[in-house]
């Protein structure tokens, strides 16, 4: 309800004025303080300058091209792999009644609350016996037990919406089950794949805790790992114009796509909470 | 006949499809999983490669105590559930109070509800890094303002501070996470029938009244089951320590401490012992709910 006084409407419009500047300004800051350099950052300033000096030195002073790049690759596989098995088996626990899915939905469901840190130890033996430690494959496999639960269980949320017809006809006329999954539902699937495919994305793209620990070199690092291990000439003074820029850059295209693809995050996430 | 048949060809390739999914799952979560709480027994280091078999002394013993008389522990166990009770308790709040704002009608609300969304995108490390410069006491923004407004008399040293250090990585979680819980909260307002809250301004009741006896109890299964995720969540939290203070005492969670234990000290037992802590705890907590939410489930509908 919108208030009906004066005073009301200015208390309410200020409160959207506080919410606007609470959730957009800490990144417009340090907008703001990546084009700044040498004792420039010394000085609260609230106006951007466009030097790219930072932007420049990022890139020659560290491999965080590379960096990028590695985030990339195990972002993207993450997503693929986790959406396809994800479809599939959203297939089998909501259009499939056998016994042990109501177990199987809420031991999944179970995974996705699981402490990282509770399969550090073992994830870390795994990686090293199987020659993965300090690798992306090694990662795009640990990073599984973070995307794939809930991408099952907000597929098969989604897919249990569908109505029954959809299948029986296609069964009638002699279709196998993988081709019903292919021809019929894949179709439909569309907004649902976009939604956790993209959450799947900022989950791998932001994962920190696996990446910091299976990785060593310089070169295997992904981009949260590379931001927080940026040091300077000494352990006392970080250079924060490298830091802001680096965080520009790895956060840009997560904004554009977030803004892009709002609705369909909001539904994808309350799919996978509110029915949890 | 035809017809469970079909069923039977069905149920076997819906084991078929399963088959891939379970297998990278207990690849990924199931044998690691294992693993850490059998080394949580053992006496195992990444220095050396043969361990054994320790029962229950990483837990307790009476030579050096174990994580039981451990005090850094305890302070890591007191961290965790302070920054948890705190920083839920604060998005909760916010996050109603901005997902009633935007339940209004207004212009620009599409945004609104757009740059809301903005902070929840921002890796973790990238928030932990921004606001670590915020915060620096000689250079930043933070102590600036405070001066300049004459809410503070000199720089303050907010992360050097143990006490202003734990307080400031709930501020950030506080930014960083109460977007989620608005948007959470907003969809299950709009789910709400309108002519309730018609009839309620034709009786003249007060809005404070309303939310407080119409709005809340309406919302209260989705809030609840927000709260719970967000709570589970801040109870493993790790990164935004991590990136601010790394394995300082003062803000170390117990997820810091388990890895700094496994990693940095290579103490694989230890560290998974405490890991294996941590890991009950959530699954007591998480069984609990999901009991609890089964019974009024099942109980409440019918």
């Amino acid at each position: 309800m919108m208030p009906r006084t004066l005073a009301g409407r200015a208390g309410f419009y200020a409160f959207i004025l506080v919410i606007m500047l609470f959730s957009v300004f800490p990144f417009y800051y340090a907008v703001v303080s990546s084009f700044k350099t040498g004792s420039e950052l010394f000085e609260v300033t609230y106006w951007p300058t466009f030097n790219m000096e930072n932007y420049v030195s990022i890139f020659t002073e560290q491999p965080f091209g590379r960096n990028i790049l590695n985030s990339v690759i195990v972002a993207f596989a993450v997503v693929a792999i986790s959406l396809t098995l994800g479809v599939l088996a959203s297939y089998a626990l909501a259009r499939v009644s056998f016994r042990g899915r109501g177990l199987l939905l809420v031991t999944i469901l179970a995974v996705s609350m699981f402490p990282q840190v509770a399969v550090l130890s073992g994830m870390f033996e795994m990686i090293r016996v199987l020659g993965m430690f300090n690798s992306l494959p090694g990662l795009i496999l640990a990073n599984m037990v973070l995307t794939l639960p809930f991408t099952v269980w907000v597929l098969t949320t989604f897919m249990t919406e569908l109505p029954k017809e959809l299948e029986e006809a296609a069964f009638v006329d002699g279709a196998t089950p993988l081709q019903v999954v292919r021809r019929v539902f894949l179709p439909l699937m569309g907004p649902a794949m976009a939604a956790t495919g993209l959450l799947a994305f900022i989950v791998a793209w932001n994962e920190f805790l696996f990446a910091l620990t299976f990785t060593l070199s310089n070169e295997m690092r992904t981009v949260p790992v590379a931001i927080a291990l940026i040091t300077g000439a000494t352990q006392y003074e970080l250079p924060w114009g490298n830091i802001m820029a680096a965080s520009v850059i790895v956060t840009v295209p997560l904004i554009v796509l977030v803004l892009i693809f709002q609705r369909r995050i909001v539904a994808g996430l309350t799919a996978g909470a509110v029915k949890g | 006949m035809q017809g469970s048949e079909l069923t039977r060809a069905k149920v076997r390739s819906a084991l078929v499809f399963l088959a891939p999914m379970l297998l990278a799952l207990a690849l990924a979560a199931g044998w690691p999983l294992g693993r850490t709480l059998w080394f949580a027994f053992t006496d195992a280091s990444l220095t050396d490669n043969g361990y054994s078999f320790i029962g229950f002394e990483n837990f307790w013993n009476s030579e050096w105590g174990g994580l039981l008389e451990d005090g850094n522990w305890w302070q890591a166990v007191g961290n965790t559930l302070y920054f948890t009770f705190v920083s839920v308790a604060l998005e909760t709040v916010l996050g109603v109070g901005i997902a009633l704002a935007l339940d209004v009608p207004f212009r620009g609300r599409a945004i609104v509800r757009a740059a809301v969304l903005i902070p929840w995108a921002i890796p973790t490390v990238v928030s932990a890094k921004m606001w670590g410069w915020m915060l620096h006491d000689q250079f930043g923004l933070i102590n600036d303002l405070g001066m300049s407004l004459g809410l503070l008399d000199q720089p303050v040293a907010w992360m050097a501070n143990s006490a202003t250090a734990l307080t400031a990585i709930v501020a950030v979680d506080v930014w960083k996470t109460t977007p989620f819980m608005a948007l959470l909260v907003l969809a299950a307002l709009q789910m709400l029938p309108r002519d309730i809250y018609e009839a309620a301004r034709i009786d003249g009741i007060h809005p404070v009244r309303v939310f407080f006896r119409v709005t809340l109890p309406l919302i209260r299964p989705a809030l609840m089951v927000a709260v719970i995720f967000r709570g589970l969540d801040a109870l493993r939290a790790f990164d935004l320590m991590y990136a601010m203070t790394a394995n300082n005492e003062s803000t170390m969670t117990m997820s810091v401490f388990a890895r700094q234990q496994l990693v940095d000290f290579q103490d694989v037992g230890y560290g998974s012992a405490a890991a294996a802590l941590l890991f009950v705890m959530v699954a007591v907590l998480t069984a609990a709910v999901l009991t609890l939410g089964r019974v009024r489930l099942t109980g409440g509908a019918r």
